[in-house]
C-alpha cells in the first residue's frame, strides 16, 4: 500500500499556500521570468490495473469543486455522462476489449481527464496572457478572469480535454486539485479512491511507485505492462499504469504518442513570424516606394486633354503599345 | 502586340462602363465614378475590414492582444470578431455584385502587367489606355473576393460557439492556421489597395465625393473616359451643357 497522504494541520500556518504566482513557469501569451527555485514536481498516478470503475473520483471531483452535471439520460453503457463537459472535469471511460492472445473480454476502465503536460498545447495555443498558466511543481491551470473563450486551448490539447462553459463562456478542466495541492493535501479524486487506483505524491515518488506495480503486473502475466508518461509532451503530471502500455489507445482511445499537433504548431509558430513580417514588408515597400517614386499627381496637361475630349477638340489617339505619346501643347 | 482598335474613337465593348458613371464638361472636367450607395456599401466593407484586422491581429499574436481594449475587453473581441465578419462577408458581396464585370480581365490588363515597372517608376504615359479599372485594381478586387470567401469559410469552422459539433477538432486546427494565413495576404492586398490610393493623388475624391477630375481619368482610366465621353446616352444628371459631348 502507498502511504496515504497525512489529513490536513489544523494549525493556521498551515493554510499558507505553498505555491502560486511566484511559481509560475509559464503563463499563456506572456514572457516569464523563471522562478530561481522549482518547486519539487508533482504527479498523480492513475493505476487503470486496479480500477473497480466505482466513479468515486469523479464525484469527488464535482463535490470538491461544487459542480453539479445536468441529469442525463442511459445510454445503454457505463460512461456517464458521455463526454468530458464544463463541470465534469474527470470521467471514468468503460472499453470491452476482447483480447486477441487470451481471447478473454478485459474490462479496460480509465479515468480521463486533463494529463498536465510538461508541454501544454492549451497554453502554447491561448491567446490570452495569463489565461493558462503552468506552475514550476507542473500543475497547469486555467485562470477564468484572464480566459476570453475563443476555444484556441481546445485546439491546442493533443487529449482533447478542455471544455468551453455555456455559462460564463471559459475553458474548464481539471486543475489536478491546486488549490488542495497547495496546502498539502492531494486532489479529491486521489482522496476518494478506495482501491488507490489513484496515487498522488511527487513525480519521482510516483515514477517508483509505477515500477513496483509495473513488476508485479509483469510477475502475473501482464507482459506488456508499463507506464504512460508521453514523452511527446515532455512527460506529463498525470501518469498511468496500462496493462496493455504498448497499445494505448485500447484504452477509450488513449493517443499512442501525443504531441502538439503540427498544424497548431505552424500556427502558432511560422505562421505569426512570417506572417508579421510579409505584413511588415508589404508595409515599408509603400513607404519606401512613395519615397523614392514620389506621389502619382495628375498634370495641367492631362486636365486638358480631358477638357478637350470633352469638347470634342483634337486629343491624342489611343496609343499602340509601343507607342510614345505625341504631346500637343 | 494586340493593339485594339487604335483607330476607332469608341472602343468596341463599353462594359466598363457602369451604371452612374458620367462625366461632366467644365473647367475643370468632372467625372461620376461612385454612386452614393457603391459609396456607402465600399465604406462599410473598409470599416469592418480594418475592424477585422484589429481585432483578429489581437487574438492571433499576444504582442497585440492590447487591441483587445479597443472592442471593450478579449472576450467582447472573441464575440464581435465573427459578427463583424458577417457583416463584411455580406457588405463585400454587395459589392463584388457592383464591381466584379468591370473588373472581368482583358487582353491590355496582360500588357499592363508587363509594362507594370513602367508604372510603379512612375512613367505612366508608358502604359497602355486601361478601362475602368487596371490590372492592378483587378488583382485587388480578385484576390480580395478569394481571400474574403476563404476566410469566411474557415472562420465559421472555427466559429466554436454556434458551430462547435459540425466539424472535428483537426478540421477547426487546419481552419484557423487557414484563417490567419488567409487574413495575413488579405492585409497585404488592402495594404496595397490603401497605399495606391494614397500613391495616386486624386483617387480618394472616387470614394468621398463620389466623383474625380477629368484629368484624373485620362491619366490613369483614359479608354473608360473615351467611353464614357463616347456614350451620349450616360449623362442623366448633367450638371453642365445638356447637350452630349460629340
Amino acid at each position: 500500500m502507498f502511504p496515504p497522504i497525512p489529513n490536513p494541520s489544523v494549525d493556521p500556518s498551515a493554510v499558507t499556500p505553498r505555491f502560486g504566482e511566484k511559481d509560475i513557469v509559464r503563463r499563456s501569451a506572456s514572457t516569464v521570468e523563471p522562478p530561481a527555485q522549482r518547486l519539487t514536481e508533482v504527479a498523480k498516478l492513475i493505476d487503470v490495473t486496479k480500477c473497480i470503475g466505482c466513479k468515486a473520483c469523479q464525484a469527488a471531483c464535482l463535490e470538491w469543486n461544487q459542480l453539479t452535471e445536468e441529469i442525463g439520460i442511459n445510454h445503454g453503457v457505463y460512461d456517464n455522462p458521455m463526454d468530458l463537459t464544463e463541470n465534469t472535469f474527470t470521467l471514468m471511460r468503460f472499453t470491452e476489449w476482447e483480447n486477441p492472445e487470451t481471447e478473454n473480454l478485459e474490462w479496460l476502465i480509465r479515468k480521463d481527464g486533463c494529463m498536465h503536460c510538461e508541454d501544454p498545447g492549451c497554453l502554447k495555443a491561448c491567446p490570452s496572457p495569463g489565461a493558462i498558466v503552468q506552475y514550476s511543481n507542473g500543475i497547469v491551470d486555467f485562470q477564468h478572469a484572464n480566459c476570453i473563450g475563443c476555444g484556441y486551448c481546445i485546439k491546442g490539447c493533443p487529449f482533447n480535454i478542455p471544455r468551453i462553459s455555456k455559462v460564463d463562456h471559459t475553458a474548464y478542466k481539471c486543475t489536478l486539485c491546486s488549490d488542495r495541492v497547495a496546502v498539502g493535501q492531494g486532489p479529491a479524486c486521489q482522496k476518494a479512491c478506495p482501491t488507490q487506483a489513484i496515487v498522488f505524491g511527487t513525480k519521482e515518488e510516483m515514477k517508483g511507485w509505477a515500477d513496483f506495480r509495473i513488476k508485479d503486473l509483469k510477475s502475473r502475466g501482464f507482459e506488456n505492462a508499463g507506464l504512460y508518461d508521453p514523452q511527446g509532451v515532455g512527460g506529463t503530471h498525470v501518469m498511468y499504469v496500462l496493462h496493455h502500455a504498448d497499445k494505448p489507445s485500447i484504452y477509450a482511445g488513449l493517443p499512442d504518442n501525443p504531441r502538439i499537433s503540427p498544424i497548431v504548431e505552424t500556427w502558432k509558430g511560422i505562421t505569426k513570424y512570417m506572417g508579421m513580417a510579409l505584413m511588415g514588408v508589404a508595409a515599408a515597400a509603400g513607404v519606401l516606394h512613395y519615397l523614392v517614386a514620389g506621389p502619382n499627381k495628375v498634370t495641367e496637361e492631362d486636365e486638358e486633354n480631358a477638357e478637350k475630349l470633352t469638347s470634342g477638340a483634337a486629343v491624342p489617339p489611343p496609343a499602340g503599345p509601343a507607342g510614345n505619346e505625341g504631346r500637343p501643347t | 502586340m494586340s493593339a485594339h482598335d487604335p483607330n476607332s474613337p469608341v472602343p468596341t465593348p463599353a462594359d466598363d462602363v457602369q451604371s452612374g458613371d458620367a462625366v461632366h464638361p467644365g473647367h475643370p472636367v468632372t467625372v461620376d465614378r461612385y454612386t452614393l450607395a457603391a459609396r456607402i456599401n465600399h465604406w462599410i466593407t473598409a470599416v469592418s475590414l480594418v475592424l477585422l484586422a484589429l481585432s483578429g491581429l489581437a487574438l492571433f499574436t499576444p504582442r497585440l492582444f492590447f487591441l483587445t481594449g479597443l472592442f471593450g475587453g478579449g472576450q467582447n473581441t472573441r464575440i464581435l470578431h465573427p459578427w463583424i465578419g458577417v457583416v463584411l462577408f455580406c457588405s463585400f458581396a454587395l459589392l463584388f455584385i457592383r464591381f466584379w464585370r468591370a473588373n472581368l480581365p482583358k487582353r491590355v490588363d496582360a500588357e499592363w502587367l508587363a509594362r507594370s515597372g513602367d508604372m510603379l517608376a512612375g512613367r505612366e504615359e508608358k502604359m497602355p489606355e486601361v478601362g475602368k479599372y487596371n490590372a492592378g485594381q483587378k488583382f485587388v478586387f480578385w484576390s480580395m473576393s478569394a481571400l474574403i470567401l476563404v476566410l469566411i469559410t474557415s472562420g465559421i469552422v472555427m466559429w466554436d460557439q454556434y458551430f462547435y459539433p459540425y466539424t472535428t477538432i483537426e478540421q477547426k486546427r487546419i481552419a484557423i492556421l487557414v484563417h490567419s494565413a488567409t487574413a495575413i495576404f488579405a492585409i497585404c492586398v488592402w495594404i496595397v489597395h490603401v497605399y495606391a490610393a494614397i500613391w495616386v493623388k486624386g483617387t480618394f475624391s472616387a470614394m468621398t465625393r463620389g466623383r474625380v477630375t477629368g484629368g484624373w481619368a485620362w491619366r490613369h482610366h483614359r479608354k473608360w473616359l473615351r467611353e464614357l465621353v463616347g456614350k451620349p446616352t450616360t449623362t442623366p444628371t448633367s450638371r453642365g451643357t445638356g447637350t452630349p459631348a460629340e
